[in-house]
């Protein structure tokens, strides 16, 4: 080992050329999970003809140039590959040291958005504009900052071969260092990430080996959590009454219920094959709103039809499957607790955001991993599947 | 679990990330799953739904075809105007909505900005006119009547007017070539109703809503030939509205040129005669009444005796149809309809109705040899015919001794139809009919002559005049019998004592009914074309024609003519000899009888024509005045109400009619080169591939061209028409058959206003 330089983690054998040696056997090319990396990649690029296809008429929004968002989409992979790289190469084990910093740094972001930096967009207060088109949303942030930051409080002790689980004390202290962020993001007020964060911790926990009390008990707690949201009206008008649509979506098809109604117009007419790229008529139409973020899978289930949307449904499979098996080969819990966290995020982002198009969960503002335009959230998930890839790479040799 | 001791983990971890793990993979399929129900299983569904999101029509309306007359000459057709709209779709896409533009527009035509805005909303319950009642997808007419130059300025800066369109678009119009008018013929189209788009919409031909239907008159009978196909071109549209592409075009197919037979230059005219006789008529001094005439209203009928065609047909009054062009103003329309106006959309030839006085003594005539009195049998004409305490007095008192039917329906002889007509009333048992059937021969003929029910002309709304027959004076009474004897009063007022009779035997056929009856006066109503049906009989040899004026149906390229062909309705209950003996004693009253004094040097060798008048009593108005005339192949009738007798009124402008027809110059003489039309045409005029239409030129005004009998206005009354030289003179002019002191004048209907 060679210190951070995972690119010679192999350390044997004679120094060949570069290119070769990154290949060369148990070299660190060889080591990197493809199947995931090549998933999420095409995601990426999928995501970006959706992107292109959903705003290339959107004059409005995209400044007269139909490539607006493309570049911008490509951009941001490009950006969140290199933050890929970078994660890997710092290891997770590298990066473990400094998640007290980073928790820090990222909970700092998220109150700098309550203060008069931030800005609403569609009713979340959730957003750091930088300038020249470029925003931030620190929440997506702190989702891998609560992964690491749990993670490491959870496996610390175990790791260390004093316990075989997590004791109580412990367990406490990182639901403490998970509640501080999210107690913040439900001012704002970001219901979906709140959620997600939710599902992370849930996730965390089953995979810290943390005692089946404590996981029921945090399903309690949400559920209660639920209806004291609802009860003291933390959430706005409009966030209940995206809950009211879901449930009843010709409950109001001009207002409320438009989203949903006209994202399964969108998605249903596709049929198998689809109309085809960039001849969706409810697309070219505009007739789904926020259609580059949130609601970009209605583009693939329109244009690209079942094989398509289907496709993307398989690919996401493909990196989470991977991501599990990395959950469940690394030795270290640490590596366990942060890639099922992971998974956690994962599996239920997309499902909220494919189930609120397809009108099976409620409507709350998630991008689609990898596919959605938006740079923090694209920024934040290439991270993790840079620190997914970091535990598949430093995993202990077995046998 | 093989695995736990190579990674060293717990067995509780490994089952967690195992459950992590089948959660993942159910969550995936619920997402699969759900998805193939969506676009597999209802995928159908939603793409209908997506369709109907989406799909916008516009509407480009098919050209109107033309309303053609005999020749060619359009008497409907459309004109191309230069119309500005704008595209509210387009408009709305400006910032301001558009406001800019259209103040911009305001000033180019000269109209003010809030005139336009208000032009181009949307109209909705709580809007009021002017409004766009239209789809929004429609370009919006500002106004039809853009100058070229405000047309070239709004295009050359097409930049500055965005969504405003200015494009020559056909507009009906009706040029009445000539001075003709046609109004009542042609009719006229309103904007389809709400109605009507919901009752045709699974139709073959559903109406959109930019169409316009014909209401009236010819434009309403071919409505449906005339009008052609809208073309309907459906655009893709984002959720704005904004067009995003074409689904589907489907072109405009132009309307059928409809050829009539009418003639352009005898309809002008027999308007024209129409019209002068009646100011004449009003310069006339009616004795009875101690006034001038009113000669309210009129028709005149010109048909081709041998096939029901109609050359020309006029109403008086009239309006000009072009008032409707363009959508008709509150004001035009209240005249045309209101209450104190003289219901000059009524086409009076069809739908006016008037006692036909002694131009009813041919269905007499015809009754009495069906009923078996001979031809040539004496029959008294005495000067009066007394029934009990009533009097029934000849015309004038004159008496011509025993005569024959001809004889008497030659000069008209009241008395003889008295005589005949109640000898049959009698023979059928008097006021209580014997049971079983009465004959009713006198009643019978009315209807074997096809009175009392529509002729079936090729026009709308066409009444039925009445025969009163035993069945009617059940109904009437019925009807009525409550009212009568509610305000009837035996000793009371002339109307009180006859609402008296009336409630007791109304229902009942009296003596005085029948023998009014049998000279044309009482309750029988008849129209102008059932006369013109009947009078075309006699001259065919006893074919009654469905009388016709849409001669050709002729698609816009002109490759399909569909003809219509003349119908044949019937013949008259009447044998050879019978029609001959008629056709002589008509012939007579032209050269000796009642119209003699009006057609005095009428070439009758060379153009043979026959007459008979008719003077119809009216309760309280003045007498309606009747003349019903033939040739060879035409047959024309005049009526004229409030205007005295049927020659007095009607004479010269029948024989005008006539004469520019035939070509007949004021000496007698014939022109055949200013003859109009000898003969009926039979020939179709040209519809070219490229949809234009040969038709000759037709001169300003035909009726001043043949000026053919001195002009002026001959009064029988001030005795300035010098008698002619083989006929008897008419005396004081009302030689005719109006009878006098009648014990009781009935009340009856003139023509309805």
């Amino acid at each position: 080992m060679t210190g951070a330089n995972s690119f010679s983690v192999s350390g044997y054998g004679p120094q060949r050329a570069g290119w070769t040696r990154l290949f060369a056997r148990d070299s660190l090319a060889r080591r990197l999970d493809w199947p995931m990396l090549l998933s999420a990649l095409a995601l990426s690029m999928i995501g970006s003809l959706l992107v292109y296809s959903a705003t290339r008429n959107r004059t409005e929004i995209n400044q007269g140039d139909p490539y607006y968002f493309l570049i911008r989409h490509l951009m941001n992979t490009g950006i969140g590959l290199a933050l890929m790289v970078g994660t890997v190469w710092l290891g997770h084990r590298g990066l473990r040291n400094a998640v007290p910093i980073l928790y820090g740094l990222s909970v700092f972001g998220i109150l700098l958005v309550l203060t008069p930096l931030g800005s609403t967009v569609n009713g979340a207060h959730s957003w750091i504009v930088l300038g020249g088109g470029f925003s931030l949303q620190p929440s997506e942030f702190v989702k891998i900052t609560i992964i690491l930051g749990m993670a490491m409080l959870l496996a610390a002790r175990v790791d260390a071969g004093d316990r075989k689980y997590p004791d109580h004390r412990t367990v406490l202290q990182a639901l403490g260092l998970a509640a501080v962020p999210i107690l913040i993001v439900l001012l704002m007020p970001d219901l979906g990430s709140v959620m997600v964060m939710v599902v992370i911790i849930l996730g965390v926990l089953l995979a810290s080996g943390a005692s089946n009390r404590w996981v029921f008990g945090l399903i309690t707690a949400g559920a209660v959590g639920a209806i004291a949201v609802w009860q003291l009206h933390i959430l706005d008008e409009y966030q209940i009454n995206r809950f009211a649509a879901f449930a009843n979506p010709a409950l109001d098809p001009a207002g409320v219920g438009y989203n949903t109604n006209q994202a399964r117009i969108a998605i249903g007419s596709g049929g198998l094959t689809g109309a085809g790229l960039f001849h969706g008529s409810q697309t070219t139409g505009q007739f789904v709103p926020e259609q580059q973020t949130d609601f970009v899978f209605t583009v693939a289930g329109e244009e690209l039809g079942f094989l398509g949307a289907g496709l993307i449904i398989v690919l996401l499979g493909v990196v989470l499957w991977r991501a599990c098996r990395i959950a469940r080969e690394t030795t270290e819990l640490y590596g366990t607790i942060v890639a099922a966290g992971i998974v956690a995020w994962f599996v239920f982002q997309a499902f909220e955001n494919i189930g609120m198009t397809l009108g099976i969960m409620p409507v709350t503002g998630l991008p689609l991993p990898f596919v959605s335009y938006g740079g923090t959230s694209m920024f934040a998930v290439w991270v993790a599947v840079g620190l997914l890839q970091s535990i598949r790479v430093q995993r202990p040799m077995s046998a | 679990m093989t695995n736990i001791p190579e990674t060293g983990r717990t067995p509780r971890v490994q089952i967690r990330l195992v459950v992590i793990q089948i959660l993942v993979l159910s969550l995936l399929g619920t997402l699969g799953g759900r998805l193939w129900y969506l676009q597999i299983r209802e995928g159908a569904e939603y793409q209908k739904e997506a369709s109907g999101n989406h799909v916008q029509q516009v509407v480009a309306p098919a050209v109107r075809g033309s309303i053609l007359d005999a020749r060619g000459v359009p008497l409907a057709d459309n004109e191309t105007r230069l119309v500005v709209s704008a595209s509210r779709t387009d408009l709305l896409k400006q910032p301001d909505d558009g406001k800019a533009v259209l103040t911009k527009l305001a000033g180019v035509l000269g109209m003010s900005p809030e005139e336009v805005m208000l032009k181009v909303r949307l109209c909705d319950a709580k809007t009021p006119q002017p409004c766009w009642n239209g789809s929004p997808y429609q370009p919006i007419p500002i106004t039809d009547e853009a100058t070229a130059k405000q047309a070239l300025q709004i295009r050359e800066r097409a930049e500055d007017f965005p969504g405003i369109t200015a494009e020559p678009e056909a507009v009906r119009r009706y040029p009445g070539p000539g001075k003709s008018n046609t109004a009542q013929v042609l009719g006229y189209l309103s904007p389809v109703t709400d109605d009507e788009i919901q009752q045709a919409k699974d139709s073959a031909s559903p109406y959109l809503r930019s169409d316009q239907v014909g209401r009236s008159g010819l434009e309403r009978e071919y409505d449906k030939e005339l009008r052609g196909k809208a073309g309907v071109t459906r655009y893709e549209v984002d959720n704005l509205g904004r067009v995003i592409g074409t689904a589907q075009a489907d072109a405009a197919e132009p309307g059928s040129n409809l050829v009539t037979s009418i003639d352009s230059r005898v309809q002008r005219i027999a308007e024209f005669e129409l019209d002068h006789a009646m100011k004449v008529a009003r310069q006339q001094f009616d004795k009875v009444t101690n006034e001038n005439y009113k000669a309210d209203s009129g028709a005149v009928v010109v048909m081709e005796a041998k096939t029901g065609r109609i050359v020309a047909m006029a109403s008086a009054p009239t309006y000009d149809p072009n008032v409707w062009v363009g959508g008709i103003s509150a004001k035009d329309y209240k005249q045309l309809t209101d209450k104190n106006s003289d219901y000059p959309l009524l086409n009076r030839a069809i739908q006016g109705q008037s006692a036909p006085g002694s131009t009813f003594k041919v269905v007499s005539t015809a009754a009495a040899v069906e009923a078996g009195y001979a031809w040539d049998g004496g029959y008294p004409c005495t000067s009066s015919y007394s029934v009990g305490s009533q009097v029934f007095k000849n015309f004038e008192g004159e008496s011509f001794g025993p005569i024959s039917l001809g004889r008497a329906l030659e000069v008209s002889c009241d008395t003889v139809f008295y005589g005949l007509s109640d000898r049959e009333w009698k023979k059928d048992g008097g006021i209580n009919p014997k049971k079983g059937q009465p004959k009713d021969y006198f009643y019978k003929a009315a209807h074997q002559f096809g009175l009392g029910k529509e002729t079936g002309i090729d026009l709308p709304n066409e009444v039925t005049g009445r025969v009163p027959d035993r069945q009617w004076k059940q109904d009437y009474w019925k009807a009525n019998k409550d009212s009568w004897c509610k305000s009837g009063k035996k000793d009371g007022s002339y109307v009180e004592k006859i609402a008296y009779e009336n409630c007791l035997e109304g229902n009942r056929m009296r003596e005085g009914d029948s023998i009014n009856y049998s000279i044309g006066q009482g309750d029988t109503l008849l129209t102008p074309i059932q006369e013109a049906v009947i009078y075309g009989a006699l001259a065919n040899g006893g074919t009654m024609y469905t009388p016709s004026i849409g001669k050709a149906v002729i698609s816009p390229d002109g490759k399909s003519v569909q003809e219509i062909k003349p119908k044949k309705k019937g013949r008259l209950p009447v044998n050879q000899a019978t029609i001959k003996g008629m056709d002589e004693a008509l012939q007579g009253v032209i050269t000796r009888g009642t119209a003699a004094w009006k057609f005095s040097g009428w070439p009758q060798d060379k153009i043979t024509l026959h007459a008979k008048t008719g003077t119809a009593e009216v309760y309280g108005k003045q007498t309606t005045s009747w003349l019903a005339t033939y040739s060879k192949d035409y047959t024309v009738i005049m009526t004229i109400a409030q205007a005295g007798t049927g020659s007095g009124a009607s004479g010269e402008a029948v024989r005008n009619i006539y004469s520019a027809m035939y070509g007949v110059q004021p000496d007698g003489s014939i022109d055949k080169k200013k003859a109009l039309l000898p003969e009926p045409e039979t020939k179709l005029p040209k519809v070219r591939t490229d949809g234009t239409i040969k038709s000759p030129k037709v001169s300003d005004d035909p009726a001043k061209d043949i000026q053919v009998t001195p002009s002026g206005s001959p009064s029988p009354d001030d005795g300035s028409q010098p008698p002619a030289t083989t006929t008897s003179s008419p005396g004081n002019g009302n030689r005719d058959t109006r009878r006098r002191a009648r014990r009781r004048p009935r009340r009856r209907r003139v023509m309805p206003a």
